[in-house]
Formats: structure tokens, sequence, C-alpha cells
């Protein structure tokens, strides 16, 4: 029943975009803005109606309706609440149907905030929008249909992939994906309104895209940073980034949009840029339609890879109609986006924001290569490949650490240009804690040249980054008698996309550490142990205390606890869930400053007679963690609308 | 908009320049790290150019052949396609309930001794589910499993 009303929203909403597609258009064409608002109506309606097929879904989840076909193929009535709900997006068809909310959804929110400003960007860009919403409409009516009515209807069902219903980070990894991912579409419209709306001309779109861009982004970056947590949490491996394709797809379009908040600045600052400008927003959401694309046609084995099916067709035809309307756009409008201002200086910001373009880029086609490559192998020359890690470190730690250094570069150097002495004066002294970070590195026992290059660069962009918010509390202490923090707050307050950047700076350096310190320095100790043996790492004993087992609604659990010779235990499982043929490894982790304590259950004996553990000291991993967070802090700092003051 | 000025034909070389440059490192990358995805079968096939070059071996594990030391973690076994049987040899604990018959990827190198030196194993699981058989049930594994452990 509730099947059929969610499938009859969805048939509806397929009208209702097409009746959108076409009024907004007509309405540009016949000048009559009193139609513009039918166009809006559309956006709002397929919000609407999306919004009850997903609430229906999740309706049909949690009451354990079996006789729709995805709550067949997910749900089960022993699974917890929580992990009913968020199956939601536990496998194919529930996360079209996710994905079509929250691309309905930003439909909506583009209207509703710009629906009273002037000029046809708006409903061209809203319009954009619902042909995206189209397409998956399309899916979720055809091959992705997750309504399909299941007759005889089962008494229960097999619930979701154990992997999925392990850790809490399942319902906070995939929505954060999905309005990253998602959110792309946003600025992508807006490009293409600019572009049929003759705006493209004036930079004030780049100025609506880049906070849109920005949320986008934070919410990417939040969503990577969590799926590398829930990585380490759950797959008991003891590492966070494999250059898994999946972690690529993610990984790739976050690569552009970076790529796109700074050259945008230069766009807006110098009236420069704006072909690449254009071609980078195309290109960050075709990469985020790519990368579901990779995740969701099953060309390749994951946990993401569901089935295989279809769908990949209806992709690579979206990306191809992409593609080809994007070309034929930029083409269109190549006069319009002629780049107006000049380079004055290489001694100039605007230099290191180019810079820092060129090697995102080279870093974005280094990664989608070598995620693409064995697709090609396998259709050309019909072998099974796969690119080890070794490819992807060698090519792009030398890039990830120049990025680190032209961090520390951008920040320090002015607009337009800057004389010798000043260059002098802001380039030379970042290298005292760059020195620094260098000998801490060597001292920590770091030896890789990527590692010490890594906290070195790390310690000049540190220095030239902290400097600029020195600089500018100091002054306004000056000019207004401020305290400190005061000043550092009104400061923020007063430059949010300046200062929100510098934060964000912040972040990435405390991942970056995080990163070179626990892959050069990660030390493992796997032992098999009786009840009363130790092991001993980093300096701690380690000893197992016993094994247990426990019964719990949904599994069944068997767990090792083992003490901490410096206070505490761990104790790592494995979950058996009925449905799997494997049990779901569970290890434990406990954080220090200076690193997780990672214990794995490796092997157990029946009896409980002995365990084989497995225990990692990984270093500063839990900075990456917080280095996350202080990232899309800065993101938030920078898309907050400034405050007007009295006295600005 | 006719001619080219002398500062867009320079723009366009150092372009061109870049970009091959770059391309020929990926090449470079590409070609040397590159691994192959390979049966027994395949493997032994390749003779002499199957030594000592990362691969990762798919099959099953055959019956009767696993070996598990659990004081030093030590792990043999032998990996079959049916046509072809390779013996592996992997540091560490197999993963849990490793047993035969079971569809497992290894990666590394294959030694001139004749065993497969391994890195990583992986489990080969289905995406797909399938209803567990009779005494295949986890719960009813993890019975036997505690049983007596007095917890």
């Amino acid at each position: 029943m509730i099947g059929t009303l969610a499938r009859d929203a969805l048939l509806v909403s397929l009208a209702v975009i097409t009746f959108g597609l076409l009024i907004g258009p007509i309405a540009i064409a016949k000048g009559r803005r009193d139609w513009i608002p039918l166009s809006y109506a559309a956006v709002y309606t397929n919000f609407l109606l999306v919004t009850i097929a997903t609430v229906a879904m999740i309706v049909a989840l949690v009451t354990h309706d079996f006789s729709v076909s995805y709550v067949a193929q997910v749900g089960s009535r022993a699974t917890p609440l929580l992990y009913t709900v968020i199956s939601l997006w536990g496998s194919l068809e529930g996360s079209i149907l996710f994905w079509g909310w929250v691309l309905a959804m930003y439909g909506a929110a583009v209207v509703f905030i710009n629906h009273r400003r002037p000029g046809d960007l708006v409903p061209y860009a809203s319009t954009a929008l619902l042909a995206v919403s189209l397409f998956f409409t399309i899916l979720l009516v055809g091959p992705a249909d997750p309504f399909k009515p299941v007759f005889p209807v089962p008494l229960d069902g097999p619930g979701p992939n154990p992997l999925l219903q392990n850790h809490i980070l399942m319902a906070v990894h995939p929505p954060l994906l999905y309005l990253g991912y998602v959110g792309m579409a946003v600025p992508f419209a807006f490009a293409i309104g600019a572009m049929l709306s003759g705006e493209v001309e004036h930079d004030d779109w780049i100025r609506i895209t880049r906070r849109w861009t920005l949320a986008s982004w934070a919410f990417l970056s939040a969503a990577i940073i969590a799926g590398m947590w829930w990585s380490y949490e759950v797959l008991g491996w003891g590492g966070y980034w494999a250059w898994d394709p999946v972690e690529n797809a993610s990984f790739i379009p976050w690569l552009t949009a970076t790529a796109f908040l700074h050259s945008a600045m230069v766009q807006e600052r110098r009236k420069m840029l704006r072909l690449w400008n254009v071609n980078l927003v195309v290109g960050t959401f075709v990469l985020t339609i790519l990368g579901t694309f990779l995740t969701r046609s099953g060309i390749i084995s994951s946990v993401h890879a569901f089935t295989t099916g279809t769908i990949g067709y209806y992709f690579l035809a979206f990306i191809a109609v992409v593609l080809l309307v994007s070309l034929v756009f930029v083409a269109g409008n190549s006069l319009k986006l002629k780049t107006v201002g000049r380079f004055d200086s290489p001694a100039s910001r605007e230099t290191v924001f180019l810079l820092n373009n060129l090697f995102l880029t080279v870093f974005m086609f280094t990664v989608l290569i070598g995620t693409l490559f064995p697709l090609v192998a396998e259709a050309a020359r019909g072998v099974k490949v796969s690119v080890g890690e070794p490819f992807f470190n060698k090519m792009t730690l030398p890039v990830m650490v120049t990025l680190l250094f032209l961090m520390g570069v951008g920040p320090a150097l002015p607009w337009k240009s800057a004389s010798p002495e000043l260059v002098k004066q802001k380039l030379l002294p970042p290298f005292a804690l760059a020195a620094v970070f260098g000998v801490i590195a060597l001292l920590m026992g770091i030896r890789n040249v990527y590692g010490v290059l890594a906290f070195t660069f790390t310690g000049y962009a540190l220095f030239a980054n902290l400097r600029e918010f020195y600089i500018g509390a100091a002054a306004r202490r000056r000019a207004h008698g401020e305290s400190w923090l005061m000043a550092l707050v009104l400061l923020i307050g007063g430059n949010r996309r300046r200062y929100g950047g510098y934060v964000a700076h912040m972040g990435v350096f405390l991942v970056a550490l995080g990163i070179a310190a626990s892959s050069s320095l990660r030390t493992e100790q796997e032992a098999t142990l009786e009840p009363g043996k130790s092991l001993t790492i980093a300096g701690r004993t380690i000893t197992l205390r016993n094994v247990w087992g426990r019964e719990e609604p949904q599994r069944s659990v068997i767990g090792a606890t083992l003490d901490i010779s410096t206070g505490g235990k761990v104790e790592p499982r494995m979950n058996f869930y009925p449905t799997s043929q494997q049990p779901v490894p569970t290890p434990e982790v406990r954080s220090y400053w200076s690193g997780d304590l990672y214990a794995n259950l490796q092997a157990f004996q029946p009896q409980g007679k002995n365990a084989t553990v497995k225990m990692i000291w990984e270093p500063l991993v839990p900075w990456i963690w917080l280095g996350g967070g202080v990232v899309v802090l800065g993101a938030l700092i920078g898309i907050m609308p400034a405050v007007r003051r009295r006295d600005a | 908009m006719a001619g080219i000025s002398r500062k867009q034909v320079w723009m366009i070389v150092a372009g061109a320049v870049l970009v091959s440059a770059f391309g020929w490192l990926l090449i470079g990358g590409l070609d040397k790290n590159v691994v192959f995805f390979l049966t027994p079968k395949e493997l032994l096939a390749k003779g002499n150019s199957g030594y000592e070059v990362p691969v990762r071996l798919g099959g099953q594990v055959k019956p009767k052949s696993v070996q598990w030391d659990d004081k030093a973690l030590d792990l043999r076994f032998v990996l079959t396609d049916g046509a072809g049987d390779v013996s592996v040899h992997a540091k560490g604990a197999p993963p849990q309930m490793f047993r035969d018959g079971m569809g497992v990827v290894v990666e590394g190198k294959y030694g001139r001794d004749g065993v497969f030196q391994s890195s990583s194993l992986m489990i080969k699981h289905s995406n797909e589910y399938r209803p567990p058989k009779a005494g295949e049930k986890p719960q009813e594994m993890y019975k036997t499993l505690i049983k007596g452990s007095g917890a």
C-alpha cells in the first residue's frame, strides 16, 4: 500500500519536473516574469513529492513492510531501529532514492534563498537542477525502483549488510557524502544558468556559486574524513586509506572543488580564470556523477558496489549528455569568458593560486587515471589488473608536500605584486618553524623523505598562516585597544572568508601531521595469548584477561578483554550476524594525544583457551579526525554571511 | 583574434611539454605498479616471468591443506583453481573460520622456491546474500565456539 503511494508520488514528480523544465525556459523566452513562479512551484512540488516517497520508505522500513522490494532486500525484524532507518542508504535503490531526495532539497533551497534575485540566472539554474532531478527520478521509476511489489510477502528479511550495521559512523558518513556529492550539482546549475542567461560576463554568479561550493565542500570533506574513520574503526586492518576506487571516487571531485574555491578568489579579485572556473565547476559535477557510476554500477567490487545491473548504462548516458551540453555552452560563451585582468607579477598571491590549481589538477588526473586504468585494461586487453598503492603514493606524495608548502606561500604574498624586500620579509621567517618541525620529525624517528618533508612544510605553512592571524589581531589591538582574544574573534568575524580559509588550512596541517606520522612510524605486534599472558607495544604491556561470548538480539559476539599497563582496557570483538558467512571484525581503539592503541581480535580457540590479537600503535592518528573537524569549522566560518557591524 | 602572438606560442609549447612530461611520468608509474589478478593456473603458465613480481592470486583453499601454527603465527596452505595448485605462505593469523574450499585472494610474490609469499590475504565474499545452509548458521558455529568457555 505504502509502496504504491510512494511510487505514485514519484510518477507525479516525473510529470511535475517535465512541466517545470518546459515552463521555465518558455517564461524566459516570452519575457513572462509572472510565469517564473510556476517553475519555482515545480521545484518545491518535486521536493514535496520526493519527500513523500522517502518518508514512505522509512515508514516501510520501520514497520517491516516486506511487500516493498527494498525492505525485503535490506530489512530484518532483528535489526535495531537506528540501523533499520539508516538502511535507507544501505543498498542501491534506497541510496538512489536518498540521493534524489537530497537533490530535490538542494533545488528547493536554491529557489528559497535566491528567488528574489532579479535576472534569469536563478530561473535557469533551478531549471538545470530539475533536469538533474529528472535523471534520478527516471532511475527511481525504472532500473532502481525501490518500491517494486513483492509477492508472496516474506515474513522476515536478511537485514542490512553486516559491515554497514556494525558502527554508528554508518549513520554519519553516507548522508554527509550525499550532501557533499549532490551539492556539487548546485554550482554546476549556476554555471549553466550563468551561461544561458548571459550573466557569465559578470562575476556575481561566482560569488553565489562559491558559497554553495564551500557548503558542499565542507560536507564532502567531513564525509571523506568520516569514511576514513569508519574504515579505520570497522575493517580491522588499522588503516584509513588504501586508494580504493571508492575512496578515490569521493576524493577526485574534492580536489577540483578545492581548486575552484581558490581560483574563484582570483576571478573575483582580478577578473581572471573565468573559462577555467566554469570548467572546474562543470568538471567537479561530472566527476561526482562518474564517482556514482563507479560505485553504483557494480563494475568495481567493494563494500559500496551493490549489484550489477543496467543502471551503469544510464549513468554513462547521463555523463555523456552533461559533457556534451556543457561543452556546447562553454564553447558558445567562450568570448564572454575571456580574461579581462592580467598577471602583474610572478611574486603575487594569484601566482600561488595558479600553482595551487595546477598541482590540484595534476593530483586529480593522477588519481583519476589510476582509478580508471583497471577498467580500461580489462576492456581493452581483457586482463584483470589493479593499480597498487605504490603507484598512488609515488605519484601523489610529491604533489601533496608541494601543496603544503604553497599553503604557506599563498597567504603570505599580497595580491598583484610584491617587492623583493616584501617577498624576503614574508617568505624567509617561516623557514625557522620549518626547521624545527623537520628536527621534530627526525627525533620522532621518521626517516622517509616525504614524511620529513610533510613535517617541514607543515611547519613552514603553519608559521605563515599563524602570522596572518597575528598581524591582523595586532593591528586591531593597536587601532581599537582590544584584548588579544577579542581582537582575534573580531578579526575572523570581520573577514570570515579569508580567515575561515586559514582556519581550514590549520585543519589540513593536523591531517598532514597525522598521516605523515602514522604512515611512517606505525608498529604492530601480533601474538596468540593465553589468559594472563601479555605482549609489549609502544612501551605498554598488554595482558589478556579473558575471552568471552555474549548474545545480542541481532548478533552474537565473541570478545577478548585486554588490560593496558598504563591503565584502562581494550575489548576487540568479532560480531557474528545471522546473514553473514564471516564474522565482522570489531576492533577497539584507545586514543591518546600521541596516538592510538588499536586492538583487533584475529582468532580464538573454542574454549577461550587463547586468543590471537593484533595490537597496532598508530602515532598521531587522532589528529587526523581532529583536523577534519577544524577543516569543517573553517568552512563554516567562511560560509556564514558577513554580519554588518556598526564600526565596519 | 587572427594571429597568434609570440607569448601564446610559448604558452602552448610550455603546456605541451608539461602535459607530455606528466603523461610520461604517469605511464611509467602505472607500468611498474600494476598488479595482475591471476589464478594459480595462469600464474604457473607464466613460467619464469611469474616469479618475484607482485601478483594478486585468487582461488580456493585446497581441502586439508591448511597448516596453522598459532605460536609462530605461521600459515601455510595450497591455493587451487582446479587446474593448478600453488603453495602459499603467510605470516599472521588467518581470518576467523578460514576453512577448506573457501574463496580467497592473496597478494604477494611467487618465489623461485615454489612458495607464494603472501603479504595480505582477503576472503572473497559475495556482495549478494544467500540464506545460510543448515549447520552453517553463524550462531550455531558461535555456540560451538564458546561452548565450555564459561562465559
